[in-house]
This record gives C-alpha cells, sequence and structure tokens, in this order.
C-alpha cells in the first residue's frame, strides 16, 4: 500500500451496524473512508455471515459503503495506537498495518459476558452467540439437543437461529422474572417493529419452552457436556443436552477506546455528537453501552456524520437516538442479573481458563491486581476478556489497565508498530 | 497502634520482604507496611533472572551471597514462584566479546562460580533459535529464573508464620520512634527500614535514587523454543551508560514455555505507558539476535522502574547519625537476585550479629551521601 492509501479522513474499526452506518453517512459526505474489522466479512456480531450469505439487513449497508468507495480491509485487528492519528494493525496473513487518520469512529461492538458454574468449562458448554457463529461457519448442529441459558434478548434470537439450522432447541432459560419481562414487552409497545421479538415472551417460541426465572447451576457430563442442571421456582432439574449455549448479557469492548485515552465507565462516554473526551475521536454502538442493533444504526450514523463535519445533518438524528436510548434502559433494568448468580460457583470452580486458576484463589486475594500477580489469572492469551467481567460480576473488581498489544500479535507486527513506514 | 515492634518495614517488595524473612528469623517482631498487593512494585515487573555480575567486587560479592541464599532455599519455594535453575548464557557476537567471556570465565573460577566457555558450535546446539555465525559465550549453569511476586509472598508469609505484621496502608513519615501512616497513627518501632523501591526519595529525600524504566514483552506458550537465560554482552556497554536510553537483547524461558523478551533502560520517563519506539528497539534487538522470534506471538507488553543509586550499587545499612533508620533500595536491575542478601545484611545491621558479605560498600553512608539530615531536604 502507497502512503495515499493508508491515510484517510474518516477511519471506523468495526464493520457492525454502528460502524457501516458510519462510514456509508461519513462517506456521503466525501470524506475518504475506511472501515476495518477482524472478520472475514462485513457484518459484526449480529449480521455476521454465513458461509453462503450476508444477512439480509446487512445487504443494503454493504452495498452502500461500495457504491460510495469505502475502503474496506477485512480481517485486520487494531492492536496499539502508537501515537495520535494512527493506528497499528496486524492482517489474517499475520503482516503489519499502519493506518492513519484525521478523524477515527470506534465501533468495536460488545462480547459475551460468562458467569462460572461448576461444569461451564466442560467442553461443548459454551457462549450463545459464540455457537452461534461455529454454526454460521458451517458447524453442524442438526438433530442435537442444545439448552440455551442466561439472560437477555440475545437467547432467544441465539435459539430461532439454532432451530432453523436443525438443532433441537430443548429450552430456553432466563434468570430474569416473568414480572421484569412483562415490563419490557409493555414498552416496547414504544417501538412497535419490536413486537415480533416481544412475543416470545408468551412463554414460548415457535414450540421451544422459554422458562423465565431458570438459571444454570451445574453442567455434568463424560468429557464433554451431557446434562445441565437448572434452578427454577426454588427446586432444580436436569435436561439431558449435547450443547449448552450460556450467555448473561453483553460486555463493550471498550480496550481500544480506553488505550486511546477516551473516557470510559460503563461504556465509552460519548457527547451528542457521539464524541469521545479525546479530540477527533468518535464511539458509536454497543461499546457505548448495550442498547441493541437500531441503537447502534442511528449511534453509527451520527457518528459518521459528524466525524465528516456533517454536524446539522447528525443533529437530525438526536430524537430517533433519544427514543433508542429509552429502549436501552428498559433493557437493561429488565434483565439486571439477580444475586442468586453471584453464587453459583464453588471455591474449586475455574474462573481463568487460560490459566486454569480457580475462584477460590481469586478470592484470596485483596483485588484485581493482586489476584492477577498471584496466580496468574487473566494472565493468558486472552488477557482476561472472559474472566475480567465473570470477577467484575462475582467480587466487583474493575480490571486493571489496557495496553498495548491489545491482542496476541506476532513479535514480527510488535515491531513494526512504531515505523514511520517510510 | 499499641504494639511495639522490634523494626517496621516500609514497602512490601520483594526486597521489604526479605527483610521481613531474615529479621524475623533473627527474633525480631516485626512490622511490614505496604500500601499495595505485595510485590506489586518494582517486583513484579522484574525479569526474575537470578544471577551473578560482575561489575565491580561489591556487585559480585552481593549476587554472588544472594544467588548461594537462592539455591540454597530452591527446596522450600512453592511452585507459584517458579524457580528454575535454567542457567545464564552470556552470548558473545564477535572476537571482542570472546575475549570478555573468557575474561568473565576466569573471574568466576576465582571465586568459585562454575562457568564454562560455549564455541559457536556449542552455542548453536545449546541454543538452536540464535543466529548463525555467533561468537559463543559463556554458560553460568546455576543461575536461575523466579517469579517475583510469588517468591516475595512466600518471604512475607514465613515472616508471618514468625509473628510478623503486615499492615495495609502508606507510610507518610519515617521517624526515629516508628512509621507514621497516612491515617495519622505511628507504628511504633525500635528502628525503621525504607524499603520503597523507587519511591524512596519520598519518605528519605536526601538520598538519589532515581528511576530507570524498563520494558518487557512475554509471548504465548512454546515450549522447547528456549533453554537458557540469554543475555548478550553488548549489554555490558549499554547498560553501564548512566546518560543514553538504551536496549539489550535479553531473554528468558518461563516454566510456563513462554518467552520473556527485555529490555530497556530509559532515564528520566515518569509515565509507565509502554513507549514505542523503546519497544521497536528491544524487539528489533532480540530478532537480529534470534530470527524465529519474528514469528512468536506477543501476548502482553510492560514497563516498570528500577530504582538506580549513582553508583549502581544499592543502599543497604543505617544512615550516618542515624543509627535506627535504615534503607534498603537502589537494587536497579538486580533486586530480585539480591534481595536476599539484602534482607541478610539489614538483620545484621539490627541484630549485631555477623556479616555474611562485608556491608561497607552498600552503605548509605558511603562517597554518595552530602552532609545533612536524610530525612529532610
Ligand atoms: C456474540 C454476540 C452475538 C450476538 N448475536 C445477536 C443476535 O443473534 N441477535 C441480536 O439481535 N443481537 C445479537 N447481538 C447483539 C448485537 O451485536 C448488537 O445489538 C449490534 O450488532 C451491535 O452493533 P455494533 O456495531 O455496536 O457492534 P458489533 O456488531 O459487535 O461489531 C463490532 C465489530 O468490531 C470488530 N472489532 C472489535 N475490535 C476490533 C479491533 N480492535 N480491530 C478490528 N475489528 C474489531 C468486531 O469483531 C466486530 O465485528 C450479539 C452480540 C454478541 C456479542
Ligand atoms: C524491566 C525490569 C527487569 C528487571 N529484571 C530483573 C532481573 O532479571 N533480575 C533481578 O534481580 N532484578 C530485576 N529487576 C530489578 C528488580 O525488579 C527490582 O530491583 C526489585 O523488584 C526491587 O524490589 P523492591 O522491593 O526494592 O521494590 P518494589 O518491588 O518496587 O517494592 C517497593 C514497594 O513499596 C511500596 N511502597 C512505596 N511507597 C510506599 C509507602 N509510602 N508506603 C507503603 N508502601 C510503599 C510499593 O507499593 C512497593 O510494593 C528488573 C526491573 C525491571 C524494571
Amino acid at each position: 500500500m502507497s502512503e495515499g492509501d493508508r491515510s484517510f479522513d474518516v477511519l471506523v474499526i468495526g464493520a457492525g451496524p454502528a460502524g457501516l452506518a458510519a462510514a456509508c453517512r461519513a462517506a456521503a459526505a466525501r470524506a475518504i473512508v475506511c472501515l476495518v474489522d477482524d472478520n472475514p466479512r462485513p457484518g459484526g456480531q449480529i449480521w455476521r455471515a454465513s458461509l453462503d450469505r450476508v444477512p439480509g439487513p446487512a445487504v443494503p449497508w454493504i452495498a452502500t459503503a461500495a457504491r460510495l468507495g469505502v475502503r474496506m480491509i477485512e480481517g485486520a485487528r487494531v492492536f496499539a495506537a502508537p501515537e495520535p492519528g494512527r493506528l497499528a494493525l496486524e492482517t489474517g496473513a499475520g503482516e503489519p498495518l499502519d493506518l492513519r487518520y484525521r478523524s477515527l469512529v470506534l465501533a468495536t461492538g460488545a462480547r459475551e459476558r460468562f458467569v462460572p458454574f461448576p461444569g461451564w468449562t466442560l467442553p461443548n458448554a459454551m457462549g450463545a452467540g459464540g455457537l452461534q457463529s461455529l454454526v454460521k461457519s458451517g458447524f453442524p448442529v442438526r438433530g442435537k439437543k442444545v439448552v440455551v441459558a442466561g439472560s437477555g434478548p440475545l437467547l432467544p434470537a441465539v435459539a430461532r437461529y439454532l432451530r432453523h439450522a436443525g438443532a433441537d432447541v430443548r429450552l430456553i432459560a432466563e434468570q430474569a422474572p416473568l414480572a421484569a419481562l412483562a415490563r419490557f414487552a409493555r414498552s416496547l409497545l414504544h417501538h412497535p417493529h419490536k413486537l415480533a421479538e416481544a412475543a416470545i415472551f408468551g412463554g414460548s417460541l415457535a414450540g421451544v419452552r422459554y422458562l423465565t426465572s431458570s438459571w444454570p447451576v451445574s453442567a455434568q457430563g463424560d468429557g464433554r457436556v451431557q446434562s445441565v442442571t437448572l434452578a427454577r421456582g426454588g427446586k432444580t432439574f436436569t435436561e439431558s443436552c449435547d450443547y449448552l449455549a450460556c450467555g448473561f448479557g453483553l460486555v463493550p469492548n471498550t480496550e481500544l477506546a480506553s488505550l486511546l485515552g477516551c473516557r470510559v465507565s460503563e461504556g465509552v462516554a460519548v457527547d451528542d455528537y457521539q464524541r469521545t473526551t479525546v479530540e477527533g475521536v468518535y464511539a458509536a454502538g454497543e461499546i457505548t453501552g448495550i442498547g441493541g442493533v437500531d441503537l447502534a444504526l442511528v449511534e453509527g450514523e451520527i457518528a459518521g456524520h459528524a466525524a465528516a463535519g456533517q454536524t446539522e445533518r447528525a443533529s437530525r438524528l438526536f430524537q430517533a437516538r433519544d427514543r433508542q436510548r429509552h429502549f436501552a434502559r428498559s433493557l437493561a433494568r429488565s434483565f439486571t442479573l439477580r444475586e442468586e448468580l453471584k453464587h453459583l460457583a464453588p471455591d474449586d470452580t475455574l474462573v481463568c481458563r487460560c490459566e486454569d486458576v480457580s475462584l477460590g484463589r481469586v478470592r484470596a486475594a485483596t483485588g484485581w491486581r493482586e489476584a492477577k500477580l498471584q496466580t496468574r489469572c487473566g494472565m493468558g492469551p486472552c488477557q482476561s476478556r472472559v474472566c475480567g467481567p465473570a470477577v467484575e460480576f462475582l467480587l466487583g473488581w474493575k480490571p486493571d489497565s489496557v495496553r498495548p498489544p491489545l491482542f496476541p500479535v506476532s513479535v514480527n507486527s510488535l515491531s513494526q508498530a512504531g515505523d514511520s513506514g517510510s | 497502634m499499641n504494639a511495639s515492634f522490634d523494626v517496621a518495614i516500609a514497602g512490601g517488595g520483594i526486597v521489604g520482604a526479605a527483610c521481613a524473612d531474615f529479621c524475623s528469623a533473627a527474633g525480631m517482631r516485626v512490622a511490614v507496611v505496604e500500601a499495595g498487593p505485595i510485590g506489586g512494585g518494582a517486583t513484579a515487573a522484574g525479569m526474575g533472572h537470578i544471577v551473578v555480575m560482575d561489575d565491580s567486587p561489591a556487585q559480585i560479592a552481593l549476587t554472588e551471597r544472594s544467588r548461594s541464599l537462592w539455591m540454597a532455599l530452591a527446596r522450600e519455594l512453592p511452585a507459584d514462584a517458579e524457580y528454575v535453575t535454567a542457567g545464564t548464557i552470556w552470548v558473545a557476537a564477535d572476537a571482542e566479546e570472546m575475549a570478555e567471556v573468557e575474561r568473565k570465565r576466569a573471574l568466576y573460577a576465582g571465586i568459585g562460580v562454575r562457568a564454562e566457555v560455549l564455541g559457536p558450535r556449542q552455542l548453536s546446539e545449546a541454543e538452536p533459535n540464535l543466529r548463525p555465525g555467533l561468537a559463543g559465550g559463556l554458560l553460568v549453569p546455576d543461575d536461575g529464573v523466579s517469579y517475583p511476586p510469588c517468591a516475595a509472598r512466600f518471604f512475607l508469609e514465613r515472616a508471618q508464620a514468625r509473628g510478623a505484621v503486615l499492615l495495609r496502608a502508606k507510610a507518610v513519615e519515617l521517624m526515629e520512634t516508628g512509621i507514621r501512616l497516612a491515617g495519622g497513627e505511628a507504628v511504633a518501632a525500635g528502628a525503621v527500614v525504607n524499603a520503597t523501591g523507587a519511591w524512596a526519595p519520598e519518605l528519605t529525600p536526601r538520598f538519589a535514587v532515581r528511576k530507570r524504566k524498563g520494558h518487557l514483552a512475554i509471548t504465548d506458550r512454546y515450549p522447547g523454543f528456549l533453554r537458557h537465560q540469554l543475555v548478550e554482552l553488548g549489554y555490558l556497554k549499554s547498560a553501564h551508560s548512566t546518560a543514553a536510553d538504551s536496549v539489550a537483547f535479553n531473554a528468558q524461558p518461563r516454566r510456563t514455555g513462554q518467552v520473556l523478551i527485555g529490555s530497556s533502560r530509559q532515564f528520566g520517563a515518569e509515565h509507565a505507558a509502554i513507549d514505542q519506539p523503546i519497544l521497536t528497539r528491544m524487539l528489533e534487538r532480540a530478532r537480529a539476535y534470534m530470527p524465529p522470534l519474528a514469528d512468536l506471538t506477543v501476548i502482553r507488553c510492560w514497563t516498570g522502574f528500577r530504582a538506580a543509586a549513582p553508583d549502581k550499587l544499592p543502599l543497604i545499612g543505617p544512615c550516618a547519625g542515624r543509627p535506627r533508620l535504615l534503607l534498603a533500595t537502589g537494587h536497579e536491575g538486580l533486586g530480585i537476585t539480591t534481595s536476599l542478601a539484602t534482607g541478610e545484611l539489614v538483620a545484621a545491621h539490627l541484630s549485631g550479629r555477623p556479616f555474611a558479605i562485608p556491608p561497607e560498600p552498600y552503605l548509605p553512608s558511603r562517597e554518595l551521601e552530602a552532609e545533612g539530615d536524610p530525612l529532610h531536604e
């Protein structure tokens, strides 16, 4: 790539709904735009491409981006920010890549939260979104018994997808109580197009049992998951399964924002124009707080307009965003994780899968940093992306500092992150 | 605080923990005042190489004594202290550095430190991933590697088992009669030790201990990729300079199969953030010695601050005119190694028992100190 090919007016990181919308709006204002994602195809989590096709709603966005000349870089990960206006990436082929920007839009989305319970690390027990992604990449589940458990609207979405792929989804266990969900369903009345989602709260999802106030207390199996024991109404029952798909809500991927120095509390802090606290850096979508695809889209549009200097256009979307934020707030209220989930794991349950660290050893420390130093919890290849949010939920400890590399990268790429390229 | 202690130690890094271990073993009632996690300062950043260094006779004495204390302790160290006798290979790039290998070997032989000269073939057999064409090296087989934060915790736990007390607080003032804590209360003690590493000047401002920043990078697990701790002999040239920023090839096999890559030295850098140009230089230096490193995956980088004294020797012992105020700081890049002999010296100063090595070269009252009160500028 020549020098000119690596410099952009607007650089967007993450090609989910928020990133696609931002890239399209910025490019429509004639900005020179580049859109980067670490997946092989654009779409992010919800619009993740399967083997044969890109999901319907993503198609117009991807087509628009292409028509407007948005430069797409797929399969590349941002791992460092060596200086303002510059990011260091590693491509899918393992090559270093250096990109420059005038404005940056962070749309790095969210990941699933895991809550440890005995057996959660057995083979075939995995994240709900994780199993969905596997199936999208061709993993067969036809005829397999699947239990989906945890919390949030992601569970029925995943269940629906798995059924569509031929899985025998035995049940969905939602930890939130029915009363909270009923309130949530009522709030959807202000969002009529979301009523379809609400239909699931009638007690079943196209024939799949949907239990509320129910959660996994343990998973059993010889070498892999064979059954899961669930709590409900003060009792427990056991359901046999080939796969256990769990997700306890989403955690914003704020690492890159933190590295750049943006203020982060629950998500990345932004103003009306989706500007972070760092000059020239915008954030949109799930990284500003979990709110679903429609909020991600409108935030992305605002960020794209604003990053290209079209503040007037951006401000016309404020009202639409406010409506979606209202929905996001009721989502968060309805699916608050219950206290009982903090007591599922006895001391010998693993919390850190990379380094095989049990909860008891972590709990013995006075805080996250001491736990890390004394037990190696969070020191493995995932760098606490999995155990960090779990420990934060269980023990209330905030994870420690973010440093480059944000992702594992080769010595080769890391050593070239500082090169000026000239 | 009512309890009165024989000695109160400010700082729960590996040096403070080793002081607590030796003082409690000598029968003293010990308090350790630590504001953060145990071993959370430079101890958490250090490479954990246990090495005999021959910069000066005093440095040889201190590191050699320390290494033999580590070796004696090896069997008692818990598994998480990850102590392994990996051995050091000092890598010589050219004939000039081979001359240094020979000089070092003779010197080590004179003090009973086992060492073996490796020719180019033996070097590449010992470490096949080194670049071809190197001149050779010096293998020091009894040098070791450890995981410092857990070693520090172990030293402190031994002291606690003998009655030592850990106070989780920030020390704000060292006094003749004890340590004042941030809350205002005082820990009464017959003697006080400043073992706060690079923070030491905050409590004893008269002593010029400067921060010297270092970078490290750790890889994913590659068992067998590296077998010994490797240090380039060019290191001596660069580490000696007290002015310019420098990098040197330094690679260590961890018990986990990970490779720890070092290292850099910078004065005047106060910020803990990764400094990309320095990291780049450091990794390029490492690749120049070990080209296959380029394809290994790095999972994390970090920085730490060494506490550097002007003459490159630590400050261990009582301050002039203040016999009950001791320093145990300024260990620069060797504090993991020398923590044990430091603890031993401090305990001997306080108990009046015989010294294992002559204490004079490390006394804070040596040349360095200008006239005046150690507690006040
Ligand atoms: C595992 C999972 C599954 C989900 N499944 C569903 C579902 O089935 N139905 C539903 O309604 N909602 C689902 N959601 C919620 C959905 O993701 C959001 O509502 C919406 O997609 C958010 O859009 P976004 O653009 O903010 O983020 P995302 O769609 O998450 O897009 C962010 C993109 O940025 C990329 N990225 C992150 N960091 C970097 C980096 N450093 N360098 C390069 N690229 C990077 C990510 O890989 C990702 O492709 C799921 C969420 C998750 C985490
Ligand atoms: C990159 C790097 C690589 C290194 N590699 C090696 C190596 O391979 N081998 C080797 O031998 N050495 C090595 N070192 C050096 C070694 O890490 C240090 O010399 C050693 O850790 C110093 O220990 P310490 O206890 O004096 O200091 P620290 O570990 O910094 O401990 C000081 C403690 O005092 C506490 N403290 C500070 N102020 C106060 C206060 N007011 N009240 C209460 N508590 C306070 C701090 O929280 C801290 O825990 C390396 C250092 C670096 C930076």
